[in-house]
């Protein structure tokens, strides 16, 4: 019996579970309909997961996450497939317990996969990069097949929630409208306003910094500037620069501009008193002790207002967008589109949008990699 | 002892009744109180003392970054200020105090790019320097990769790289194993014989004291003031680290630990 249960100990329980489940998938005499896989599919589904969680209970190697890898994805492919195509009718009970068990064990066995590939310790560079990766891409993928399955299987209506597949669908059939809406939003709005928001807040904190009674004066404006209702802010920018771009990018500007200097003026005060006397020492003049101590010691506050900015800038253009605007842009069209019950074009444009936003984020955060690469945060 | 020395030589640094008391939250702090010092050129004088004794901050008063409240010092003839602004002076601090995010090297040659000196001229006073402090092959690193003594030597290396007249060192090897100590101790000796520099050092040990200077000031806490100063009639110039177990050098040590001893027993 403890012999049974050893491996239960060693983190098996969850293998153990998925076998559990799997079984518990096999239809019940007398409700036939409870799952919709052949005897084959069913049989072979049954027969990699237990082989697959079998072999996580006694190790992990490449061979034991492979074969998990495989079997977990394969299964999942075969109850999307399962997954009635249009709506369910009214009424329908939805799909059966066999369904949801069988969903239970290949995500058990998947989660069981993604533990183990996370417990790995590879030696060679390259491997650990590939495991590190492995595990946020293997979570997103079956974050979206939950996704997939839990809407479809239980006749989630599209106006609560579209499934990915469908979001994928309409990315793929309008993407020349997609395109023209990122161009106009993103490219334009949102990087204009925001080089310019934070160049300026950065450029005013080196005054604000030189010239101290600006701190008091001027402080206390940018924080009242920045705590305006963007829904106030965005139609008067509309009055003042018109209904394209620019008066977007204004709006950005005004959010970015405030978290940009008040980070700058902590970055300039971030250097230590030591390293400070240091440059007393030298007689070094004010443009000398910025350049070679202050600004390099602020770096990491500016790269934090930068990336604070780009989310804060993106918000901020779309939101502008539902104050007037040409007929393009993403917050025009998600406007629109809503208003036409298109949850599926709202969608597909979040999609866009949260995926330009990752992605910018991420930029900024790699050049902050190289820039403070000093700093113990960074360091490696 | 010789206390009468001739002295012909002119003075480097000049105090007369200088005080300083910081005013914090929980009152006054008289880390200071009536200074009078005179260091001549050439000399290479040691303050001694108990932790707070204001040792640093008597430094810091010679280098301008802390103004007296009260009396006079004049470093080179001239107020404190004119003689920072003169870039008369290197100072090595307590701690490291290196950029992290300039290598070795370039910590080195941040005083010197502010002096405005030619890129090769940097480049030699660099080498030199780091070789002189055994830190030669670690140009590259970040300080954030070196030992903290390798640190401290490297912030020994960039003062040095200054070639200033007058060297301010707080405790510049106290983060030192006794071996690299040792060394450090006999090239700041040879350095200083070299080139006539006045050096001012702040040390806690008894025998780096006497081992280095023509004169050691020891100083008492509460308030910060200066017990004794004791002239060492060593031979000037470089000497043998075995000096340090002749009678003459152990008198000398005998009569700094008596001040230190009086110093403490004042204060309680
Ligand atoms: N900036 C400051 N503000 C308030 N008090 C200070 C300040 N700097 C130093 N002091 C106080 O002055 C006294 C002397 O300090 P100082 O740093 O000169 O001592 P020290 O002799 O160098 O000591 P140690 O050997 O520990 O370095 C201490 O009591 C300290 O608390
Ligand atoms: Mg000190």
């Amino acid at each position: 019996m403890n012999a049974l249960l050893a491996p239960l100990r060693g983190g098996g329980v969850l293998p153990f579970l998925a076998i559990v489940a799997i079984f518990l998938a096999f239809p019940l005499p007398g409700d036939a309909t409870s799952l919709g896989l052949s005897p084959v599919a069913l049989g072979g589904l049954t027969a990699s997961v237990v082989v697959a969680a079998a072999l996580f209970l006694r190790r992990a190697d490449a061979l034991a996450i492979g074969l998990g890898l495989v079997a977990s994805f394969a299964g999942a492919a075969l109850l999307i497939d399962d997954l009635p195509d249009g709506p369910l009718p009214a009424g329908s009970p939805g799909m059966g317990q066999g369904f949801w068990f069988a969903l239970v064990a290949v995500w058990l066995l998947a989660w069981t996969t993604v533990d183990r590939i996370a417990g790995l310790s590879p030696r060679h560079p390259v491997a650990r990069r590939a495991a590190d990766l492995a595990i946020p891409i293997l979570f997103g993928v079956w974050l979206l097949i939950l996704w997939e399955v839990l809407v479809r299987g239980l006749g989630v209506p599209s106006v609560l929630l579209p499934a990915p597949s469908a979001i994928g669908a309409k990315l793929a059939a309008e993407t020349a409208t997609l395109w023209a809406d990122f161009r106009q939003t993103f490219l334009k709005s949102v990087l204009v306003g925001w080089a310019l928001g934070c160049g300026s807040g950065f450029l005013v904190a080196l005054l604000v910094d030189r010239v101290p009674f600006l701190k008091r004066g001027l402080l206390p404006v940018g924080n009242l500037v920045s705590a305006l209702p963007i829904v106030g802010i965005a139609p008067i920018m509309v009055m003042w620069f018109g209904f394209d771009w620019p008066s977007k990018a204004a709006v950005v500007v005004i959010m970015t501009f405030f978290p940009m200097l008040v980070n700058t003026l902590a970055g300039l005060d971030a250097a230590g008193r030591m390293e400070r006397d240091l440059m007393r020492t030298y007689a070094a003049g004010h443009g000398q002790e910025l350049l070679k101590l202050r600004l390099p010691a602020a770096m990491p506050f500016v790269f934090n207002a930068l990336k604070i900015n780009s989310t804060l800038a993106l918000i901020g253009a779309i939101v502008a967008e539902f104050f007037g605007t040409p007929i393009v842009g993403m917050g025009f069209r998600i406007s629109t589109e809503v208003g036409r019950m298109a949850i599926d074009m709202v969608w597909a444009e979040i999609a866009v949008a949260a995926l330009a936003g990752s992605l910018f984020y991420g930029a900024i955060g790699l050049v902050e990699r190289l820039v403070t690469f000093w700093h113990p945060s960074m360091r490696r | 002892m010789t206390e009468a020395r001739s002295s012909t030589r002119p003075s480097v640094i000049d105090a007369r009744g200088l005080s300083l008391t910081f005013t914090t939250a929980d009152g006054p702090v008289h880390a200071l109180s009536n200074v009078d010092l005179t260091i001549e050129k050439g000399d290479f004088v040691s303050f001694i003392g108990p932790s707070g004794c204001g040792k640093t901050t008597l430094l810091r008063v010679i280098a301008d970054l802390e103004r007296q409240t009260a009396g006079t010092i004049t470093v080179n003839g001239t107020s404190p200020e004119k003689a920072r602004l003169d870039r008369a002076y290197g100072y090595v601090f307590q701690a490291p105090a290196l950029y992290p995010w300039r290598s070795i090297a370039s910590n080195v040659a941040l005083p010197l790019e502010i002096m405005g000196l030619p890129k090769a001229e940097r480049l030699r006073r660099v080498q030199k320097n780091l070789a002189l402090v055994n830190l030669a092959g670690f140009e590259k690193k970040f300080p954030w990769q070196l030992s903290g003594g390798m640190q401290q030597r490297a912030s020994i290396a960039r003062a040095l790289a200054v070639e200033p007249d007058l060297l301010l060192m707080d405790e510049p090897f106290g983060a030192l194993d006794e071996i690299v100590r040792d060394h450090l101790n006999e090239q700041l000796l040879q350095l200083w014989a070299k080139t006539e520099k006045t050096v001012v050092f702040v040390t806690h040990s008894i025998p780096e004291a006497v081992y280095l200077s023509t004169k050691i000031v020891v100083m008492s806490p509460r308030p910060g003031r200066i017990h004794d100063i004791v002239e060492s009639d060593l031979p000037r110039g470089p000497r043998p680290l075995d000096i340090r177990e002749t009678p003459e050098f152990l008198k000398i040590a005998h009569r700094v630990r008596e001040g230190l001893r009086a110093g403490h027993s004042y204060a309680d």
